[in-house]
């Protein structure tokens, strides 16, 4: 019987309790990464409820009495929950135009240069993601501080400029995220866009140039049209995320000044706030709720087209 | 040969860098040079490039006796960077090694429990109710340690398929046919094949805690001694006074903050929290790069 199997093609396989008697020593050194697995990601679920709840510290998730839908009513009534949508999802479109772009030109331009040189310019440009957000805050306060601040003392009376209390004016806020995210991320983001340019086939190139075609046309026409696929691929990755934001950046950067809450909140930075220093766990637990199953939607449609058009890199 | 154009091109890409590259760092520079600032000139004349007047005071004064404060948080720091780290690769290669086994029963149903968390998670609440309410880590060192940086779907998945691809089933089959077991294949062929994602994940894990400011913010409240240099900062940059509040009466607390170079101080404290990260970066520099390529778009 079993000779027939495995000229058939197919491996003998033994009773389940044997191969897992065999597998036991595996079992047992995977079990501490399946208990941290099981508290630190399954064990909260059920403190989802919280956000159906009025909850109450002393009571408990189970004690607590169960109000409905109430704090999504009030989460969307009082208009925070509009706020916080747009914010999170105008940056991340905002981040993802900017950041794509950026990556793929100094992508394009070091895959262009050779040597030492190119080493160090890439090391530069990767280190702010190095950088803790909250040192990135610091970093941004001595060019903003209102007293002290580069801009303030230097640059602006270059200008002839009056001082601008950078910490207050909404105004300049989706200039100075949007400068900062890109200052963090596009050393990252370049990295893969870099990996697929060197990927594409050198002869491709020698024979464009051999038919005349200039550096232009040559990125124009061979590495933008190659880059296409891994560029959709990850825009669509980043539109599955578009529902979580960076929250470091939200929070850290303009220092979690309530002058510029109203473009500086996101849903991550709502929820922080509701549970640390508000101490309204039930709403901020509604607005991560609110977050985790729209978040959970959008990968699983982000991934549906990614599957489409590229189904090595879909994640389900 | 390299044609004009060619010439013009390197040219122009070699000036997109340097602006690129200034940008990175200037921020960086400003910071460290603001540090060995005089505070009064600082102050005088706002954080700059070329200080009327360097001084060491900051430094001076953090490295003096009656700051400990900033010593025993930078001391945590690298305490809680060297636990987590380890326990995060134990925690890390022991799971994907194991579901790297094709042959391992459950494995379908274990890899999708691990994937499963990138697609949804309970967020911040139930997770903080979690810990706080069943485990009590709050104003303990395991605060710190345990919620969410000891593992993560990505790093497990990341070493899964890196052990799949690139440690030779044959191989192992061998070692089999000898005699070893499942633990000695491990330890002695598997793993020593494997540094280069050994060593990428240890230094996300390493990277992650030594930048973690979150878990302190949340979960150390009132223990601020268990602070590291992030959490200091952070509490820092509202209230320099949190500086001189752990001396022990009030008058010396007074005293101090009167003396407290302040602004170049909180310099200072950011350019030590960034230094251990500028001084290993040379070395980790390619191991990141290529980390991130294996991640590839997944990332």
């Amino acid at each position: 019987m079993s000779r027939l199997e495995a000229s058939a093609g197919k491996v003998p396989q033994k009773p389940l309790g044997k191969r897992m008697k065999r597998f036991l020593p595996i079992y047992l050194i995977m079990l501490p990464g399946l208990i941290y697995l099981f508290i630190n990601n399954y064990m909260p679920l059920p403190g989802l409820m919280v956000a159906f709840k009025q909850y109450n510290i002393k009571k408990g998730i189970y004690g607590s009495p169960f109000v409905g839908m109430k704090n999504f009513q009030y989460l969307f009534q009082t208009g925070d929950a509009l706020l916080i949508t747009r914010n999170t999802i105008l940056y991340n479109l905002a981040f993802i135009v900017v950041n794509t772009f950026m990556a793929i030109l100094v992508a394009i331009v070091l895959s262009e240069l050779t040597g030492k040189i190119k080493n160090f310019y890439q090391s530069a440009i990767l280190l702010p993601n190095l950088i803790s957000s909250v040192i990135i805050g610091y970093l941004a306060f001595a060019f903003l501080s209102v007293e002290n601040g580069f801009l303030n003392n230097t640059i602006l009376p270059l200008f002839g400029q009056s001082k601008v209390d950078w910490y207050s004016e909404t105004k300049y806020w989706p200039f100075i995220l949007i400068f900062v995210s890109a200052w963090k991320s596009v050393g990252y983001n370049c990295i893969i866009y870099l990996s697929a340019i060197m990927g594409i086939d050198k002869s491709i190139y020698e024979s464009a140039s051999i038919d005349g075609a200039s550096k232009m046309q040559q990125i124009r026409y061979i590495t933008l049209p190659l880059l296409k696929p891994t560029v959709i691929m990850l825009t669509l990755m980043a539109i599955g995320r578009i529902f979580y934001s960076d929250f470091g950046l939200f929070y850290q950067v303009p220092m979690n000044q309530g002058a510029l809450y109203s473009v500086t909140n996101t849903i991550d930075t709502y929820v922080y706030r509701g549970l640390i220093q508000v101490g309204n766990i039930s709403m901020s637990a509604a607005a991560g709720v609110y977050q985790s199953v729209v978040g959970f939607i959008l990968v699983l449609v982000a991934n549906l087209f990614v599957r489409k058009l590229d189904p090595d890199n879909a994640l389900v | 040969m390299r044609t004009k154009e060619q010439i013009r091109f390197e040219l122009i890409g070699n000036i997109i860098m340097v602006i690129l590259t200034v940008t990175a760092l200037v921020p960086i520079v400003l910071m460290i040079i603001s540090s060995l600032t005089d505070d009064a000139t600082l102050i005088k004349n706002g954080y700059s490039f070329f200080p009327e007047k360097w001084s060491v005071g900051a430094y001076n004064w953090i490295f003096s006796s009656n700051s400990a404060t900033i010593l025993r948080a930078y001391m945590m720091s690298f305490i809680i960077t060297g636990i987590g780290t380890l326990c995060a690769l134990f925690l890390t290669t022991t799971l994907a090694y194991g579901l790297s086994k094709k042959a391992l029963p459950f494995r379908g149903l274990l890899t999708f429990l691990v994937f499963f968390t990138m697609l949804f998670s309970g967020g911040l609440v139930p997770t903080y109710i979690n810990y706080t309410t069943v485990f009590h880590v709050k104003d303990t060192i395991f605060g710190l340690l345990v919620p969410s940086l000891m593992m993560n779907a990505f790093n497990v998945l990341l070493m899964k398929s890196y052990f799949t691809s690139s440690v030779p089933d044959e191989i192992l089959e061998a070692a089999y046919i000898d005699g070893a077991g499942e633990l000695t294949t491990m330890t002695k062929i598997a793993l020593p094949l494997s540094k280069p994602i050994i060593a990428t994940i240890a230094m996300f894990a390493g990277l992650a805690y030594w930048n973690d400011w979150n878990n302190g913010y949340i979960y150390i409240v009132k223990k601020t001694e268990l602070f590291t240099i992030q959490n200091l900062l952070n509490r820092l940059m509202q209230n320099i006074q949190a500086l001189a509040q752990n001396s022990s009466n009030l008058s010396t607390a007074q005293q101090g903050l009167a003396q407290i170079p302040t602004t170049t101080v909180r310099m200072a404290m950011a350019t030590l929290g960034i230094l251990p990260v500028i001084v290993i970066y040379p070395f980790i520099q390619k191991n990141f790069v290529k980390g991130i390529t294996l991640g590839g778009v997944k990332g």
